[in-house]
């Protein structure tokens, strides 16, 4: 009947027109179910659009527009948490505990901004970023050790560690750390201006250490000794063992690394939106940027492109439900629809069927 | 006295009502893991099940129909997943993860325009508890055992009956050889794409109807995310219960106890030797997880045979590639 062979040359152009056309597919398919459902598939999209990126009449106050900056917003945690889990990712350590480290990361910095709050802010917000990284990191050193000690699944133990950490967060919230003059509502102080992301042409900075982190990451990857042993080690562990590569100590500095920056992403939020600590803050944000993560193929610059077109369905979706009084679910509806597509592409991206008649012809 | 004993017998009985549909959920995760796959689109095909099982219980005012309807549109989704990664080989961990997104998404949509609209009383009546004169009576375990929904004792029987698949049968014997060691059990004839869709769609089917539980049960009515995150506890329970359904019972039960727990507890002041303290229910609910990474670790240390993972979980099974 038919064959299954694995590609052996990948071409670039072919892999991108397989996945264009999948998004596409996608697209007709979750346009079907619209129009099953009763909605205009056009109408919907187009909104999706507008409401994320165009520039409303009534709304310009200077700088970025609302809805864009609605949707840079979204965007920024979830590159930096991309680029965290990527890392990971890279050496196919499945750390699905991006959630809980960025929750770690949140309570460390919001920890240092309660407790030190007469620092002036650029003493204090490096701090925060710091205690950030070294909590997000701890988060995701554990499953190292667990794994490499205990052989325990890390997509196991990292998807536990998230629901402990946010555990952790509302135990805080509502207890020790809560605002005593909130009269009765269970939530932390905000933040003093001091410890809050100063900035630039309306939006908080973290889109620049989106982007510096962004650099990092693909130099890292790409140009050091680390990365090349992150690579390696990603391709086959037995061969890195071989290779002379301390398989271990790899693995701990990378889980700090990817954690740190999951981590980071989590002060960003706190600081930048939120302006305290909330056990919502991220709101399942570490689960999407798995998937566009491993959409962008972990490579960082395409991490950029895809977090935005995700967090422009997410800003889309609250637009149409504010707008049309569409129920907002319906850009998860989408989101899961293209994943499927993307997922299934991707099979004939690495496979092609070879039909018997021509393997008898080969042979 | 008797107060106490009343109220630890109404606990013992929300303990098993809570722990329902975890009890379903994990016998749903069991039946995809045992034949190798993790699949993570639990709290998807739950919210799933809920949604149809509710808009065809209040279409239908037929409460079988409604729950066969639950358990058949999270089997589907379950297919989609299985198609994902049975046939074409897609990460089971994005897979499972874009399942879960999918079913949220589904649910919650679908869900609008539920809110606030009541079951029929044939569907309600019919899944009340169901009270055994004077059984019900004994005390202490009275309630938890003879004054339970029809639900809960049909959820102990799944599990009974497929822990005697898994473990007695030579269907069951040939699941766990997929889960093991699919290139082998393809070699010994065992078809291992067949058994891989039948499983994972089985155990969406036992998701979706776990699912249902709690929009035609527990709650019952509809409400945004109505299981509040239980699909995940089960993925934990499954580790927890060591892949065997007799143990997920304990444990979805435990589980169940910890979360009526929360609730509870929340205001009672106790007093140890004259020291008054109060049980914390945030730090309450993270013990179903912190628990479970103990015994994951607890099983590799011990490294007794029947309790491992299935060592082919979470690798996708590619026949030209032996």
């Amino acid at each position: 009947m038919f064959n299954l062979t694995k590609r052996t040359n990948q071409s670039k152009i072919h892999t991108l027109l397989l996945q264009l056309g999948a998004i596409v597919a996608a697209l007709v398919a979750a346009g079907i179910v619209m129009w099953a459902m009763g909605y205009n598939p056009f109408v919907i999209y187009t909104k999706i659009v507008e409401g994320s990126v165009m520039v409303s009449e009534n709304a310009k106050k200077g700088g970025v527009p609302y809805r864009l900056l609605q949707t840079i917003n979204k965007a920024i945690p979830l590159v930096i948490l991309s680029l965290g889990v990527s890392v990971a990712y890279k050496m196919k350590f499945w750390n699905i505990g991006a959630e809980g480290q960025f929750y770690i990361g949140a309570l460390f910095a919001a920890y240092v901004a309660f407790n030190f709050k007469q620092l002036p802010p650029y003493i204090l917000l490096p701090f925060m970023f710091l205690s950030a990284f070294i909590g997000g990191g701890l988060w995701g050193f554990i499953p190292a050790v667990l794994k490499n000690r205990f052989n325990a699944s890390e997509s196991l133990t990292t998807l536990m560690m998230n629901y402990i950490a946010i555990g952790i967060v509302t135990y805080l919230q509502l207890g020790p750390w809560r605002d005593p003059e909130a009269k009765g509502f269970g939530r932390m102080p905000y933040f003093t201006e001091n410890a809050i992301l100063p900035k630039v042409f309306g939006i908080h900075i973290g889109f620049i250490i989106a982007l510096i982190l962004a650099v990092i990451i693909f130099v890292l990857l790409k140009k050091t000794k680390l990365g090349y042993e992150i690579a390696v080690i990603g391709e086959n562990e037995t061969t890195a063992k071989y290779a002379g590569i301390n398989t271990a100590k790899v693995l701990f500095i990378t889980l700090f690394i990817s954690g740190g920056i999951c981590g980071i992403a989590g002060m960003i939020q706190a600081s930048g939106i939120e302006k305290t600590l909330t056990d919502q803050i991220s709101g399942g944000l570490g689960f999407t940027a798995i998937i566009t993560a491993w959409l962008a193929k972990l490579s960082a610059p395409i991490i950029l492109v895809v977090s935005f077109l995700f967090a422009m369905l997410l800003q889309g979706g609250a637009y149409l439900q504010v707008s049309m009084q569409i129920p907002a679910a319906i850009s998860e509806v989408i989101q899961g629809i293209i994943l499927f597509f993307v997922l299934g592409s991707e099979f004939f991206i690495q496979y092609k069927i070879v039909f018997s008649s021509k393997i008898k012809e080969a042979k | 006295m008797n107060d106490f004993i009343n109220a630890l017998a109404l606990f013992l009985q929300s303990a098993v009502t809570m722990g329902t549909p975890l009890l379903l959920a994990t016998i749903g995760g069991i039946l995809a893991e045992k034949v190798g796959h993790l699949n993570l689109g639990v709290e998807g095909m739950m919210l799933m099940g809920a949604v149809i099982g509710y808009v065809t219980g209040i279409n239908t005012g037929n409460p079988f129909i409604a729950i066969i309807a639950a358990g058949l549109v999270a089997a589907l989704g379950a297919l989609i997943y299985a198609f994902i990664t049975v046939s074409l080989k897609g990460n089971q961990i994005v897979t499972g993860l874009a399942l879960t997104i999918f079913g949220t998404g589904f649910a919650n949509f679908i869900g609008s325009s539920l809110v606030g609209v009541t079951l029929p009383a044939s569907v309600k009546g019919a899944l009340s508890d169901f009270e055994m004169p004077i059984l019900k009576d004994i005390p202490i375990l009275g309630k938890m055992i003879f004054s339970q929904s029809i639900y809960v004792y049909v959820s102990l029987l799944l599990a009974l009956l497929v822990w005697f698949y898994i473990k007695k049968t030579s269907f069951g014997l040939n699941m766990r050889s997929v889960g093991e060691n699919p290139a082998a059990a393809d070699a010994s004839g065992i078809n291992v794409t067949l058994y891989k869709y039948i499983n994972i769609c089985l155990g969406g089917f036992m998701c979706g109807i776990g699912g249902a539980y709690l929009s035609l049960v527990s709650v019952p009515s509809w409400q945004d995310n109505i299981t509040a995150g239980i699909g995940w506890i089960a993925v934990a329970l499954v580790i927890f219960a060591t892949w065997n359904p007799i143990r997920a019972i304990f444990g979805a039960y435990l589980f169940g106890a910890i979360q009526c727990l929360d609730y509870k507890l929340q205001n009672v002041k106790f007093n140890f030797f004259g020291n008054p303290f109060t049980i914390n229910a945030q730090l309450l609910s993270i013990l179903p997880y912190f628990m479970t990474i103990i015994v994951l670790i607890f099983i590799n240390i011990r490294k007794k045979k029947e309790n491992q993972p299935p060592a082919g979980l979470g690798s996708a099974y590619f026949r030209e590639e032996r």
